[in-house]
């Protein structure tokens, strides 16, 4: 074993940390990646109700919309003033008020079953966007109010209309990330 | 082909490369509390294996023994494992992120799950030509990707049953795993390779 048969061995493992390496950059260049980080930005500042009332089935792919200049920034009733102003500001796009026709902006709300009147049908269950109501056939049912957004979705399918939506506590559900 | 077929049995089944040799314990036991990560950790590793075993046959074939170098075998061979890793991340990120999220640290960590660089090892070892390699590494991917959905399914299970307080979590799966390897020795009367 002499010095040149070192300085070769290194040289073959350079070549092959050099070939390696550049291949990886070039993958890493022309192989995209579909989440665009815009779209996780503008999703950050969304109140995350998943409510729909912007149209869009919740609030990821109303940020994608927003994001690909589909739809407009004034269409989260819930987010209110407050989200179109902090969207407008990340985009660098005018403020505008919130669009009337998806609905107006209601202070935090949670919902809450009326467990005297509930008949345990589980309608209200599939209803939820984010699984907040716990409950089973036959069973009553009830809300995790920290897990509730206040959507509204549980209202229709209820047979008895036992759900109402009562205001928020100020550290519960949504009104953390609205105020 | 009888050869290759016996090969293929023989690095699934017969010589498992979790459940006989233990290797690959890392992700065998870190990733095999839900199954859909386990899937996709099974698929990422045939994947991996597959790539590698066939880019390390080219390197040591038409690079280091030419070059009389033979002993950079280990170093060249990390490298390779480690760029098709890197290589596996970026696709499995652009294809499914939510796949990447659930496989999370355990993706990178393929780059020192021992069963890649052992069957690049092996290869050499056993003087496999580039199709016999290319059969061993995804037969030790699918052997691995076999022992992995199995013991996800049966952690799963555990996962609701009544075990005595002293053997809940890492305990009960290593005793599961200590099972599983004594059913797969029933596989020794298959013939082996």
């Amino acid at each position: 074993m002499n010095t040149d048969a070192i300085l070769w061995a290194l040289a073959v493992a350079a070549v092959l940390a050099a070939v390696v390496g550049s291949a990886l950059g070039w993958a890493a260049s022309h192989i995209r990646p579909d989440d665009d980080p815009l779209v996780a930005r503008i999703d950050a500042l969304l109140p995350q109700t998943q409510c729909g009332q912007c149209q869009f089935a919740g609030c990821r792919p109303y940020a994608t919309a927003i994001a690909a200049g589909a739809a407009d920034i004034n269409r989260c009733p819930p987010g209110g003033e407050h989200t179109v102003r902090a969207i407008a500001t990340l985009l660098d796009r005018p403020v505008c008020p919130p669009d009337p026709a998806y609905g107006v902006t209601k202070r935090p709300q949670v919902a809450w079953i009326d467990e005297e009147r509930c008949i345990g049908c589980a309608r209200c269950l599939p209803a939820c966007p984010v699984d907040a109501i716990v409950g089973a056939s036959r069973q009553m049912h009830t809300v995790i109010a920290a897990q509730c957004t206040g959507c509204e979705l549980c209202l229709p399918p209820c047979p008895v209309d036992c759900i109402e939506l009562r205001p928020a506590g100020p550290a519960v559900g949504n009104a953390r990330r609205v105020a | 082909m009888t050869q290759l077929l016996l090969l293929a049995l023989g690095a699934s089944l017969v010589n498992n490369f979790v459940l006989s040799n233990f290797l690959g314990l890392c992700p065998f036991v870190g990733v095999s509390r839900r199954f859909e990560a386990a899937a996709g950790m099974a698929l990422a590793t045939l994947f991996v294996l597959t790539i590698a075993s066939g880019l390390s046959f080219a390197l040591w074939q038409w690079v280091l023994v030419p070059l009389g170098m033979e002993y950079l075998r280990t170093l060249g061979f990390i490298l390779l494992i480690a760029g098709v890793v890197q290589f596996t991340e970026i696709m499995v990120r652009a294809t499914s992120p939510l796949l990447h999220q659930l496989l999370g640290i355990f993706l990178p960590l393929i780059t020192t799950n021992c069963a890649v660089l052992g069957v690049a090892l092996l290869n050499v070892e056993r003087q496999h030509g580039l199709l016999e390699s290319l059969v061993f590494g995804a037969s030790a991917g699918a052997g691995f990707g076999i022992a992995l959905l199995l013991f996800t399914a049966l952690r799963e299970r555990l996962a609701l049953a009544d075990v005595p307080a002293a053997f809940r979590g890492t305990p009960v799966a290593l005793v599961t795993a200590g099972l599983m390897a004594l059913a797969f020795m029933g596989f020794a009367g298959l013939g082996t390779r």
